[in-house]
Order: C-alpha cells, then structure tokens, then sequence
C-alpha cells in the first residue's frame, strides 16, 4: 500500500510548509515591533517559551514522519523530514540567542557558569550543541560523504536530543508536570514504534534464515 | 525541627525612640510625593469587581521605579490556586467568592476571634509602594493599600509563647481549579518570624493601586514581605495563626532544598534554577537590574537577621 503526489506537487507544497512553520517566529517579531504588550509583562520569557515550545514540536514532528510514512503508505512525506528537522534546530536557536541574550545579557562567561550550574539549563544546551552536526549533515553532499550507513547512525542522535529537550523542558517547571508528560508519553510512543519495528525486524530475518 | 533562638539586641544598639519617629516622618513626606503622582496616574477604569478604597500615603523607604503598569501586576500572576501559568489566574480567579470572608485568628493569643473582611476595610489604610521580587528572578513595583500587619496582631494580643505566624490561604476546590489537583500540599500556608511578622514594613494589604485587591492578586486579604521573594506572600488568607515551632510552609513541603522558610531576597544565595544575581523588572527584555540584599530593603531589615547565616537559612 502506497500512493504518491503528483510531483509537480511537491515543491508548492514544500513551500507552503516552509512558510506556515515561519509562522511561529513571525508572530514573536510582530509583537515585539507593533504590540509589545500581547507578550504579557515578561515578554522575554513568552519568546522563550514559545520558541522552546516549537523546538519540542518539531522535534515530534520530524519523529513522527517515518511512523506515519509507514502507517499511510504516503512515502512523500520523507521530502518534508529534512525541513521539519532544520526548524526545530531553527527555533532551539532562536530559543538559545533569547536566552543569552535577554536573561545572560550576551556575556558568555557568565553565560558559562550557569550552564555548569544549573541541571535543567545544561541538559538544554547539550541538546542544542548535539543538533549542530545534525543540522550541519543534513544536506544530500554530507550523505553522499559520510556514506548511508554512518549518516544515518549519527542522525540517529536525534533520538537521546528529544529526549534531552524533554527532560530540560521537566526540570524546568516548578510544579506543574502536565505538559512534560504528555511530550514525554508522545515521544514514547514514537520510539517504541522504531524499537518494536526493529524487533519485529529481528524476528522475520532470524525465521527468515 | 531546628530550633533558631532570637537575636537580642543590646541595650546600646537599639534606636531611641525619638530618632526612629523622625525618620518614619522623613519617609511619611517622601512617600507622599510618590503617592499623588501614582494616584494621578491609575486614572484608569474601575473593573466590576474591585471598588476603590480610601487611604493615606504611607511610610516605606522610597523607590526610584515607577510603579508596574496595573494592566500587567493583574495578569501575570503566580496564584496556583488559579492554574500554573502566569495568565491563568486573571482569566479562572473570578470565580472566587470574597464575600462574606472572615479570618480566624487563633493560637497563641491573649484575644483570639474572627475578623471580617469588612471591618479590616475600616481600619485605617495606608499605600505603600514596595518592590516585589519573584524567586523567578523578576521583580515589579506595586502600590499596596493596606496597614502594617503588627495592628492586626496588637488586636489579638499574642502571648510570649508565640514565636512564629502561620498564614493560611483558601483551599476552595469549587471555585478554585488549581485545587483540584495536587499541585501543592493544599491550602497554601505561609509563614513568618514572629519579629518578621511584626516589623513595620510588613503588610497585611487589602488593595493595589487604589482599589481593593483583584482576586487574581490575593482578594480579598494577603500579606506582603517586601525584603522576601513573593511566595512569602500568602494570597486570600482566611486563617492565622500565632505559634510556637517554625510552621512548615507549602512551599517547603514541595521542595525543601528549593524553597527555604525565610526565602529573603539575597543575590548571594542562588536558587538552584534561577540564578538571584540579576532580576528582570517588568516589562523589561533585558534581565538587567542588579538584585539588591533583602530587595533594598536592608536598611529596615538586616538586622533582623545579625549573626545569621543566610545561606543556611535560606
């Protein structure tokens, strides 16, 4: 079971998404220029929250292709996991520029020290630091250098990032979990599909022999 | 429990009384410059649910800010009784009742009784335009009405065995949200040293610019620390009481090594999440305000706490 796009349809389409995910960031800067006041009396920390909170959807996102790839049988979808990838370093970017440069006020030393310091904020920026080969890898020439095998198994890490993302994002909150959770429960969900796939794998190959 | 024995200042180091009321007379003519310009300034629209209130420009120590636009101190409010996030509050809290709203003052007290709302109201009231400072590492400047808690207690007369006030908010499922799950040891209770309690600074507030409090601000009755981070600042108390041991506050129940019982602001003690250096005074982008030892107010403050370490008692 699988069916495809027409594929003169691709590229409108790749476009679209490409607009629709600057969405987010273009709300930050309107409000920041035009209406200050709709980013509440901290608006540093709105911009911090709603960057963080796309970096963690495009984390999902750009998870949830193959799955639903494999669900649907619409192979398109793969065209759009590049993009969804390079968003969610987009956004853990700006999310990291609003933070040293609203809360850190851009001096790095002190910047430093608090990372060291505080759990949730190294945990954050290890995942940060480990989306950088991640975004830097992704074009068709890094694939054809690194070889399929090696690209894929270091793009594998993007598997412990969403993982660091989420815990970054628990620690964070002072009391109320919900919204940990539920990123946590959908990011399980996620793996345990590759982790059950792969077993399943396993098992056809070894009846197989 | 450990137990903290009272500093007891020496005979020679305590102000005589004349020079004290001088300087509260110095503070009185300061503050009442500050005091019409604020009121010239919250010409605002009453919302339906807080009425205005008649008061005096109070004595605090004068700040150079300007006090928080109201529009912002009255949607971005840490009240989990009213959901976690700052906005939350402002849109559930209305649901709250504050009338009939009476607070029982009990323990160790020579007149115990009930006080309603209503008659806190008639007392005399002050403003007082203090600094608020979040462990959150933010800060606003907030115009109170209300008098200095020690009237209150000069009305119970406590009793030498107490050494410590408890505060009690409402814990009110049907009206409050937050309750309903187990976010904190619910009600919320809060706690102050008995000389804290006392100390002139100290706020039993029943108002915010002008007017009574909006519920999303503690309605109808909380108290307000000014040197303390503001989870000090036990919103819609219906209880007090006065006792002998260190009462354990909501706060320390949910993380004791996060959150300690004195909680003064001091930029040298850090929380473990949020580095008490540097506060963002609202609106601001740029957390750029330096963080002052007990909020600035240390001059009325410190020596409250002579011989203590303040990292241990954090």
């Amino acid at each position: 079971m699988s069916y495809a796009l027409p594929k003169s349809w691709i590229a409108p389409l790749k476009l679209c998404v490409f607009a629709l995910a600057l969405v987010p960031l273009a709300r930050i800067i309107y409000a920041i220029v035009f209406d200050p006041i709709s980013l509440g009396a901290n608006p540093a920390e709105t911009i911090l929250h709603m960057s963080g909170d796309w970096v963690i959807y495009f984390l999902l996102i750009t998870l949830a292709i193959t799955p639903l790839r494999k669900l649907t049988g619409w192979n398109d979808l793969i065209k759009f996991r590049r993009m969804m990838g390079l968003y969610a370093f987009f956004y853990a970017s700006v999310h990291f520029l609003s933070y040293i440069g609203f809360d850190r006020l851009f001096d790095l030393s002190d910047m430093a020290r608090e990372i060291v310091k505080r759990p949730f904020i190294l945990v954050g920026f290890a995942a940060f630091v480990l989306l950088v080969p991640l975004a830097v890898t992704s074009t068709r020439g890094w694939v054809l250098r690194l070889g399929g095998v090696r690209w894929s198994a270091l793009h594998k890490t993007v598997y412990p990032i969403a993982i660091l993302g989420i815990v970054h994002y628990w620690w964070l909150v002072k009391r109320d979990i919900t919204w940990p959770v539920v990123f946590a429960l959908v990011l399980a969900v996620l793996l345990a599909y590759r982790g059950f796939k792969r077993g399943g794998r396993k098992i056809r190959a070894a009846s197989q022999s | 429990m450990p137990r903290y024995s009272f500093p007891t200042p020496k005979a020679s180091e305590i102000t005589p009384h004349d020079v004290y009321l001088n300087r509260r007379h110095f503070m009185a003519g300061v503050m009442a410059t500050g005091a019409g310009l604020t009121l010239a300034g919250s010409a605002h629209a009453v919302s339906s649910a807080t009425q205005p209130l008649t008061f005096k420009p109070g004595a605090a120590p004068a700040l150079s800010d300007k006090p928080t636009a109201r529009e912002l101190a009255t949607t971005y409010n840490n009240y989990y009784e009213f959901g976690t996030s700052k906005g939350e509050p402002a849109h559930n809290a209305s649901t709250l009742k504050i009338r009939p709203w009476t607070v029982e003052i009990a323990g160790e007290v020579a007149k115990p009784r009930t006080i309603g709302i209503e008659d806190l109201l008639a007392m005399e009231l002050e403003e007082r335009i203090y600094r608020m400072r979040c462990v959150e590492a933010w800060s606003m400047v907030i115009p109170w009405v209300g008098m200095s808690f020690s009237k209150l207690a000069s009305l119970v007369e406590p009793t030498s065995k107490a050494k410590y006030v408890k505060f009690t908010s409402a814990a009110r499922p049907e009206e409050m949200p937050g309750v309903r799950s187990r976010i904190l040891d619910w009600p919320y209770t809060e706690g102050l040293r008995m000389d804290e309690a006392l100390h002139p600074l100290t706020f039993l507030t029943l108002g915010m610019y002008g007017e009574t409090l909006p519920n999303q601000n503690g309605a109808p009755v909380r108290i307000v620390t000014p040197w303390k981070y503001g989870f000090k600042n036990a919103k819609s108390i219906v209880r007090i009481d006065f006792v002998s041991e260190q009462p354990r506050t909501a706060w320390m129940t949910a993380g004791a090594n996060e959150y300690g019982f004195y909680a003064n602001v001091n930029p040298e003690v850090d929380h473990p999440r949020w580095s008490q250096k540097h506060e963002r005074l609202l609106p601001a982008f740029f957390a750029s305000r330096e963080t002052e030892k007990f909020n600035g107010y240390g001059a009325e403050v410190a020596s409250l706490y002579a011989g203590m370490d303040l990292a241990a008692n954090f």
